[in-house]
């Protein structure tokens, strides 16, 4: 049954999908240039008539033809301002996976000590409360003016944006730890640090794991839009790069695979928290 | 530090003793290792010249005894001209620094110092350069001021406000050359084609691509002209240049003086029209200047001089009228300025449409004259007192020709084969009225509408 009911559902998918495709196609039509054949082939020609139609909005086999263009050729590098789309992914990645690695170093052990200190989770918590709503991309001028470093301000804008989810989180997570669990460790004289690896640590992973889940998720949005303000590389600056030249088509392509990735990264996050999720 | 203090004008030293010939012994050598190339170049010129005049060195030593090391100096200097030697010498010597980052916007102004590149014109100086694209003039300042740039793209009013330190820490840097004059042009939407007369653009709102831009100054001037107050009777944004033709499509902006491709792209994507072309309002204004921090410029002079004959090399190819196809061609990749051939075709030779159904010839619609004349600079301070971006009174001259480095570029264009103009400041005409150099006050005080 439920075997079946997946089928139907991949099946009603792609239904809606043809039908947003269809859609999108008759939507994007050529319509008669409302700049008729009063003008001379000189001045047509200056305006690149006969090419591709351009403005308005691309048809869907437009956008197909970059699709191929781009996944045929993923690896390209012509110089520091044209590499493929695989290069800037995994310079996007790369990027992401650096802030949010520093970003769990600081939240998960700061976040497990106040989660432990209910005194210092009060004390904190109105810097946190602060901080939290900031937009990441508020930081980028700072960071440019301090860290002095394109790259480095646009890491540490993933740090920032990935770290308050993580932190609170971690924190709840560790301070909803079952009573009853940690008294049956007090009551067996477990040490402290052997208390919070094999206790608290496994009772609050479920949480602490949703919390980087989140965290992974608003860093993939964030370093889309650094990039487009920092530029030189990424997925960023691909888009950047094409909306430059009003190249809506590659456009899209590019969004669809931020798209992709970002679903990718989701489910390694998706299967990492079903690893550790207990039934009590 | 004096000319003479190199050890060939010291009585009291052998010149030998070491591996370079130059110290008492090994370990002063290797302690004056780490000290500039020039001051090393000049010692090894000394120690040569003297000893050419001096064979052996004790006659040196007793001559410089007799008569003091000044007046040696001023003897055999006065038979000896150290300062061309030198200036040779640092010409032909080694480059400090070869890798070396240019930032760029991606806008045809930038043409010299991109096609420098495909062109192998930086490589032929033995320059390892990466163009570096950049998203807008806020980062190219910033990265300039965070030395990740060694020199970039730059508007030319840009590095007057940051040696000055306005709307920036104050860092001092130089121009080297202008990168073009004229190119580019006031592209208004095509909804207001009966809109000709800017006493109609009342609630306008209009872009231009930075706050110290030569497009914001030549807009405020061109609609102050006319009478409207460029403050409160139209509205001018800082908008990006790519974002510029979208956001006109979106109908947020009415119009905009931007730099090309992005008027002639406007008219090729049909939402746009060339009302005039940015030469109508002064024929051979600077657009954008090569900046170079000026400390760069005195930690690498060798490498300095390189790249500015690069540049140099570059713009000349770009000023022949018959280059302009081929750099169309260089130009419009991806890694470059990502655009239509056509449109950079039309902006480059000039032979364009215009967006109201006629084709335009102006050959010297785009232009790449390298000279950074000072009476530009004076040009541009002036229009930031008139509105209001320095206060108080500015030092005109000494602010021209501390960043615009004139005397280099012509030194620099004599190297390179190019006959650079004599004089150093010129009168030119802005929309008909006259601007002498030497009375920038009373240019100001001859406007009607200003803040001072």
């Amino acid at each position: 049954m439920p075997r079946k009911e997946a089928l139907k559902a991949a099946l009603l998918s792609l239904i809606l999908f043809a039908v947003f495709l269809g859609a999108w196609h008759i939507a994007t039509l050529p319509k008669e240039s409302t700049m008729a054949a009063a003008q001379d082939a000189e001045y047509a020609a200056l305006m690149g008539k006969g090419a591709e139609a351009k403005g308005g909005f691309p048809p869907p086999a437009q956008v197909g033809k970059a699709f191929v263009a781009y996944l045929s050729e993923p690896f390209y590098d012509r110089g520091p301002n044209d590499k493929g789309i695989g290069i800037q992914l995994a310079h996007s990645l790369g990027r992401v996976g650096l802030g949010f690695l520093l970003a769990v170093l600081v939240a998960v052990p700061v976040g497990f000590t106040i989660g432990m200190s209910p005194l210092l989770f009060r004390a904190l918590n109105p810097f946190i409360q602060v901080l939290k709503p900031i937009s990441p991309l508020a930081w980028m001028p700072l960071a440019l003016y301090t860290l002095k470093d394109s790259s480095v301000s646009g890491i540490f804008v993933i740090f920032i944006c990935s770290i308050w989810p993580m932190l609170i989180n971690t924190a709840f997570g560790v301070a909803s730890v079952r009573r009853e669990w940690l008294n049956v460790a007090r009551t067996l004289e477990v040490r402290p640090l052997r208390k919070a690896f094999l206790v608290v640590l496994p009772a609050a992973a479920p949480t602490v794991v949703t919390g980087m889940r989140i965290s992974m998720g608003i860093a993939w949005l964030v370093i889309v839009a650094a990039e487009m303000l920092v530029g030189g590389t990424g997925i960023g600056y691909f888009v950047w790069n094409e909306w430059n030249n009003l190249a809506l088509p590659n456009v899209i392509f590019a969004i669809t695979m931020i798209g992709v990735v970002g679903m990718a990264l989701d489910l390694v996050f998706a299967r990492l928290q079903k690893l550790v999720t207990y039934v009590d | 530090m004096s000319e003479f203090d190199g050890k060939a004008f010291d009585p009291d030293r052998p010149l030998g003793g070491c591996s370079c010939g130059r110290h008492h012994d090994q370990a002063s050598h290797d302690a004056d290792a780490a000290t500039g190339a020039e001051a090393i170049n000049r010692e090894v010129l000394q120690s040569s010249v003297m000893r050419a005049l001096f064979p052996r060195d004790g006659e040196r030593r007793r001559f410089l005894r007799a008569v003091g090391a000044s007046t040696a100096w001023a003897a055999i200097s006065s038979l000896v001209p150290f300062g061309a030697l030198e200036a040779m010498a640092q010409d032909k010597g080694s480059l400090e620094k070869k890798d070396l980052k240019v930032g760029f916007i991606p806008i045809t102004c930038a043409s010299p110092l991109i096609m420098a590149d495909p062109l192998g014109f930086y490589q032929k100086q033995g320059l390892n350069v990466t163009v570096v694209k950049t998203a807008g003039w806020a980062l190219i300042r910033d990265k300039v001021l965070n030395r990740e740039y060694d020199a970039s793209h730059m508007l030319a009013p840009m590095p007057i406000a940051m040696s000055m330190g306005i709307g920036s820490n104050p860092m001092p840097l130089n121009v080297a050359t202008i990168q073009n004059v004229n190119g580019q042009a006031i592209t208004l939407h095509v909804k207001h084609k009966d809109k000709r007369d800017p006493k109609q653009w009342k609630g306008f709102k209009f872009a231009v691509p930075f706050e110290y831009s030569m497009h914001n100054f030549l807009l405020r001037y061109y609609v102050a002209e006319h009478g409207l107050d460029p403050d409160k009777d139209i509205q001018i944004r800082v908008v990006p240049p790519p974002e510029m033709v979208a956001n006109l499509r979106a109908g947020n902006l009415d119009g905009y003086l931007g730099p090309d491709p992005f008027n002639q792209r406007a008219v090729f994507d049909e939402v746009g029209f060339i009302h005039i072309l940015s030469k109508e309002i002064w024929d051979g204004h600077p657009c954008c200047s090569f900046g170079v921090p000026a400390q760069f410029v005195r930690e690498n002079p060798n490498t300095f001089a390189a790249l500015y004959r690069a540049v140099l090399t570059a713009a000349a190819m770009a000023r022949d009228p018959k280059n302009r196809p081929i750099m169309a061609e260089v130009l419009a990749p991806a890694n470059y300025l990502n655009q239509p051939k056509t449109v950079l075709e039309q902006v480059l030779t000039g032979k364009f449409a215009d967006g109201l159904g006629q084709v335009r010839t102006v050959p010297d619609r785009a232009d790449f004259d390298p000279f950074p004349w000072y009476s530009m600079a004076v040009w541009i301070l002036t229009q930031m007192k008139r509105w209001g971006y320095v206060k108080g009174e500015v030092k005109y001259k000494d602010i021209a020709e501390q960043v615009y480095l004139l005397t280099d570029a012509r030194k620099r264009m004599a190297e390179v084969g190019l006959t650079a103009p004599k004089e150093s400041y010129r009168r030119f005409k802005v929309m008909g009225r006259e601007f002498d150099p030497a009375k920038p006050e009373d240019y100001i005080a001859g406007f009607a509408m200003k803040r001072t």
